[in-house]
């Protein structure tokens, strides 16, 4: 049932990011270019996520048990660290050049462009180098 | 600042973003996480190895909304400008980049900041900064 929901949630999501026009690399470099001709379209998904997404985190943190009864695991971690800060640089950076961040390339992925396949590849890559360092310095610690 | 008239959808993209208020609510509570893409793709990644089935049903969702909506007529709309030595730094660094942020635009942006967090609205503001950053210097000081 776990992964029923997991997929109907996926598919919800990537039907949003279609419609709201996320999924679309020219239309988020359009937004992000303000010093340009600049489309502010995109400031209105981040509105119409938040004002749904927040009732359900309401209820969430409420509970202890998904509707399901599986743990409801929200996150605990308020520190502000400089991890924080380069990493969201570096992500932002990424996004900037290309204009895809991690659910529209997948979206894009599906929908077969070859370039969507190569992001996606290098972000992997990436996320992979991230697994590796973080394996190394855990392992450094313990020798 | 001049407003790009003729792109701008202001109704759609609202939409978009209900519907994906939606999906992340329907994740939270049938499953009590939240719906953050690239900490689910990433966790695909670590050790131990647990959870893979979820994960992977998230991602085949997403990838599978494209050939559903197509199916309905609706294709998806996907104008990728930049060449492919860009489009692999940038996937590099999204990836990278998310990782080490602990979160993307879903985690931090819609499901952060839904939770009120100040640790998603300080990631929010700097990924967004970098990326209107990286634009000008690309479109303005580079292109221009």
């Amino acid at each position: 049932m776990a992964i029923l929901t997991a997929l109907l949630s996926g598919l919800i999501f990537g039907l949003g990011l279609m419609v709201s026009g996320m999924s679309n690399p020219a239309k988020v470099l359009g937004f992000l270019d303000i010093a340009g001709s600049w489309d502010p379209s995109l400031a209105f998904v981040m509105v119409g996520a938040i004002v749904v997404a927040s009732l359900a985190f309401f209820i969430a943190r409420r509970r202890k048990r998904s509707l399901l009864g599986l743990p409801v695991q929200l996150p605990t971690s308020t520190a502000i660290t400089p991890r924080l800060i380069l990493g969201s640089a570096a992500f932002g950076i990424g996004w900037g050049l290309a204009g895809f961040c991690p659910g529209p390339a997948l979206v894009a992925l599906g929908a077969g462009y070859p370039k969507a396949i190569g992001f996606v590849a290098a972000m992997v890559a990436g996320m992979a180098v991230f697994e590796l360092v973080e394996r190394a310095k855990a392992g450094m610690q313990r020798a | 600042m001049l407003i790009d008239v003729a792109h701008f959808t202001p109704g759609l993209s609202l939409t978009g973003g209900l519907i994906i208020g939606v999906a992340a609510a329907v994740f939270v509570l049938s499953n009590g996480r939240i719906a953050g893409i690239s900490g689910i793709v990433g966790g695909l990644l670590s050790l131990p190895r647990n959870d893979i089935g979820w994960r992977l049903a998230f991602v085949a969702g997403l990838a599978g909304a494209p050939v559903i909506a197509a199916l309905l007529g609706k294709p998806a709309q996907v104008d990728i400008e930049a060449n492919w030595s860009i489009v692999l730094v940038a996937g590099f660094l999204v990836g990278l980049g998310t990782r080490y942020a602990s979160g993307c635009t879903s985690g931090h942006g819609v499901c952060g900041l839904s939770r009120g967090s100040l640790r998603s609205l300080v990631a929010t503001l700097t990924f967004m900064a970098a990326g209107f950053l990286t634009v000008f210097v690309q479109r303005h000081l580079i292109g221009g």
